[in-house]
């Protein structure tokens, strides 16, 4: 009997398996591979040496306050720590009552209250307490929300109807109550003045979008024609130039007698055209997806075409766009750093504030990285919550 | 049959309807009207566009167009027209290139330049552009070398702090009469693709592939006979040579330039990266199997049966890059390159005429973004399903 001599079957397994697989499969899979080895270490190699010797991170450290929140009175911090804690508390009690739904966004809220203050106990601040407290809060209200009985839906929700009215008010405060006394919008700033730019322009645009894209599937030639026209406009043109606009002719377009506002609320006032002409677009893609059999069992049911908007239509229409909404909030959030343009000390400006300071002169790099890092941060998490909300409602599956 | 009361009637409640609208438009174009014209009369100011023949008196970096300081306002804006018109061509063309390779990149069988093309499009797309374009020119381009340490590029291309130094051509005085010839080169091409027509529609067979080749030779044969017939090249390659303090011969492009059209096509090619990933991505693998087993080749199949399916679903999506990329050019402003919203905003700082030059900056970007998606839409209407 002769032994047959065999070769060893090719491995299909283990790290050199691997990567003969996905990266030298071919001859020119190898050589690409080994050119992009290559350019990374050309590249990234001088950048790690620079972030780790040279570059002066200091610049951050010193700044950190100034970038969160700008020229806000230093003696008021405690408003904005009660806006972390309601807004972790309102995460926490979305976790327990929706569970799934809301798990992503408030996984990102709990680890990021964790993360931060483990950084503020490494930079020696003491805010790694207040953010303590905040994770604390979210998980204390995470267990009363589990153990809620069945109306904390409802609950939840008008929290986070009342949330955002009620942290504008908060971080405005009011002339009338000497305990809240108001902090006029130019000190507003950094971080804070971006969110609330974001927060102010989505929600404000999205009745406007909605009038719009109602106005835009309308059979009355004239209120169609003035909506296309308004869309097609504000989506032919620069946000800069919106945002240009909204400053310079907001004081024209006011009566006489009548004090313009600051440049804060004009701003606001340009995002919020702005974005409503997006929103109307998503929020019309929405209304093209609803099956004509909607319309014509609520019309059989006997309702008036406003009911069956308000009722049948914009709830499932509203449903459909969830994504394209969160996009835009993204979108937005970028966008706000185009107020610095016309002078808003928003995270942006402040960066171009530090870099005006003669300790930090030359910072560009380290600065702008930084800045990099928080709205990608910001993004991302915010991608992933909306990701695991989507997921969690069948947007696009039902 | 019963008469429906008017105020029932759906027609007129139409009618209604629309004269309301109307009327509450008026009203407010009426109201904003009025509180322009009082606050404009509070003033001072008057309206109109008397400003734009007289002298701008402020200097512009850079210009396509001849300008001098005792050119009138008018002239400033349009060479702020023309500098946008400039940056945005050539960062379509760019970036088209870039988000192609990129969006392929993503596909790709090899794991690390796959991973590395959705890093890229990770970051550069979750991040603002105008701090891109901050980073580019204060942290990367103006912190280059100075010009006698020059980073040398093959080509060659120099990368100083005051701008990059690229190979480019120089025109002898037998250039115009050359010209004619690029006019021949260029009908060359149309009357090809005509007899191209002609013989496809003629005969079933498909042509020949390496008959393509024809676009290429045909015009590069009528260029180089016209060269040669010059008594001088028309033509000399006019490279970059460091003489003294500067740089001599070639092309410059102003660190505001080059950081201008690099972050607007990174950032767009990231974009269009993930609409070409997608466009690809939209076509089942029934469809190559079904063109391999009716005996196409790999290039046909690429070409007559996978491009035009994913052009379909890329060109809609596309056409509101090259939109945006044109609109984001108006963040020029932030590193100091003097486009057409820049020059508008000077000019309105010099002259007072907010409303005006407004009106006319906003009709230039109009314009532009009606001018693309209707050549887009040509193009998309040339290349989309057609249904029965």
């Amino acid at each position: 009997m002769t032994a047959i001599e065999m070769q060893p079957p090719p491995l299909t397994v283990g790290p050199l398996a691997w990567l003969r697989k996905n990266l030298f499969s071919t001859w020119y899979n190898a050589v690409l591979t080994l050119a992009v080895l290559w350019l990374l270490y050309a590249l990234l190699y001088p950048a790690i040496q620079w972030a780790l010797t040279e570059a002066r991170w200091g610049v951050i450290e010193a700044n950190l306050t100034l970038f969160m929140i700008g020229q806000y009175p230093r003696d008021q911090l405690w408003r904005i720590w009660l806006a972390v804690y309601m807004l972790g508390g309102m995460m926490g009690l979305s976790w327990g009552v929706w569970r799934e739904a809301a798990r992503g966004f408030a996984f990102i809220a709990l680890g990021a209250g964790i993360a931060f203050a483990l950084i503020g106990l490494l930079l020696n601040s003491d805010v790694w307490i207040n953010w303590l407290i905040a994770a604390a809060i979210l998980l204390a209200l995470y267990a009363f929300g589990r153990f809620l009985p069945r109306r904390g839906a409802s609950i939840a929700s008008l929290g986070w109807l009342l949330y955002f009215p009620l942290v504008l008010l908060l971080i405005a405060g009011t002339p009338l109550t000497p305990w809240l006394s108001s902090v006029p919008s130019r000190l507003w700033g950094g971080l804070l003045l971006t969110l609330m730019l974001t927060i102010v322009g989505n929600f404000g645009a999205l009745p406007l979008g909605i009038l719009l894209a109602l106005g835009r599937r309308s059979k009355l030639p004239i209120v169609r024609y003035f909506s296309i026209g308004y869309i097609e406009l504000i989506r032919g043109v620069p946000l800069v130039s919106i945002l240009f606009m909204a400053n310079l002719l907001v004081p024209y377009f006011l009566p006489v007698n009548v004090q313009p506002p600051d440049t804060v609320i004009r701003v606001m006032i340009g995002f919020i055209l702005f974005e409503a002409a997006y929103q109307a677009e998503n929020v019309r893609g929405g209304l093209q997806s609803i099956n004509r059999g909607q319309f014509e069992a609520a019309q059989a049911l006997g309702l008036s075409g406003a009911l069956t908007m308000t009722f049948i239509i914009l709830p499932q229409a509203l449903r459909a766009v969830i994504p394209a909404l969160f996009n835009s909030f993204i979108s937005l959030f970028k966008d706000t750093s185009l107020a610095a343009i016309v002078g808003l000390f928003e995270l942006l400006r402040i960066g171009r504030a530090v870099l005006a300071q003669s300790d930090w002169l030359g910072t560009h790099r380290e600065v702008f990285l930084f800045l990099f890092t928080v709205y990608l941060g910001f993004s991302m998490a915010f991608t992933y919550g909306s990701r695991r909300l989507e997921e969690a409602l069948g947007v696009g599956r039902r | 049959m019963p008469i429906r009361a008017f105020w029932r009637d759906i027609r007129f409640l139409q009618v209604l309807g629309q004269v309301i609208f109307i009327l509450l438009l008026a009203l407010a174009a009426g109201f904003l009207y009025a509180n322009v014209s009082a606050n404009l009369a509070r003033q001072g100011l008057t309206v109109g566009y008397g400003f734009i023949t007289n002298p701008a008196s402020f200097d512009i970096g850079e210009s396509y167009i001849p300008y001098e300081l005792s050119d009138s306002y008018g002239r400033a804006i349009l060479v702020g027209l023309v500098n946008t018109l400039v940056v945005s061509a050539l960062g379509i063309v760019l970036t088209t290139i870039v988000g192609i390779i990129a969006g392929i990149a993503r596909l790709s069988s090899n794991w690390l330049i796959r991973r590395l093309a959705a890093a890229y499009v990770g970051v550069i797309r979750n991040t603002p552009l105008i701090i891109q374009l901050m980073f580019w020119y204060f942290g990367i381009i103006l912190q280059l070398p100075a010009v006698r340490a020059a980073v040398a590029l093959p080509g060659p291309v120099y990368l100083t702090q005051r701008g990059l130094y690229l190979p480019w051509y120089e025109a002898m005085p037998t250039f115009d009469s050359w010209k004619m010839y690029v006019w021949l080169a260029l009908a060359s091409i149309v009357i090809i693709w005509i007899i191209f027509r002609v013989l496809q529609n003629r005969s079933s067979l498909p042509i020949p592939l390496w008959w393509y080749l024809a676009y290429i030779l045909v015009p590069v044969l009528i260029l180089w006979i016209g060269f040669i017939l010059q008594p001088e090249p028309p033509l000399m390659a006019s490279i970059p040579e460091l003489t003294g303090l500067n740089f001599r011969g070639g092309l410059r492009w102003t660190p505001e330039f080059a950081a201008l059209l690099f972050g607007l096509v990174v950032y767009t090619g990231a974009f269009i990266a993930e609409i070409v990933r997608a466009g690809i991505q939209a076509i089942s693998r029934g469809q190559v199997e079904a063109a391999r087993s009716l005996g196409l080749t790999t290039g046909q199949t690429l070409r007559l049966i996978i491009l035009p399916q994913a052009l379909r679903v890329i060109i809609p999506p596309l056409t509101s890059q090259y939109l945006n990329l044109a609109k984001n050019s108006s963040l020029a402003i932030a590193i100091g390159y003097p486009d057409l919203f820049s020059i508008a905003q000077t000019v309105i700082n010099q002259t007072g005429a907010v409303l005006e030059v407004i009106v006319i900056m906003m009709l230039s970007y109009l314009s532009m973004s009606l001018f693309t998606s209707l050549l887009m839409n040509i193009y998309n209407n040339r290349v989309r399903l057609v249904e029965r």
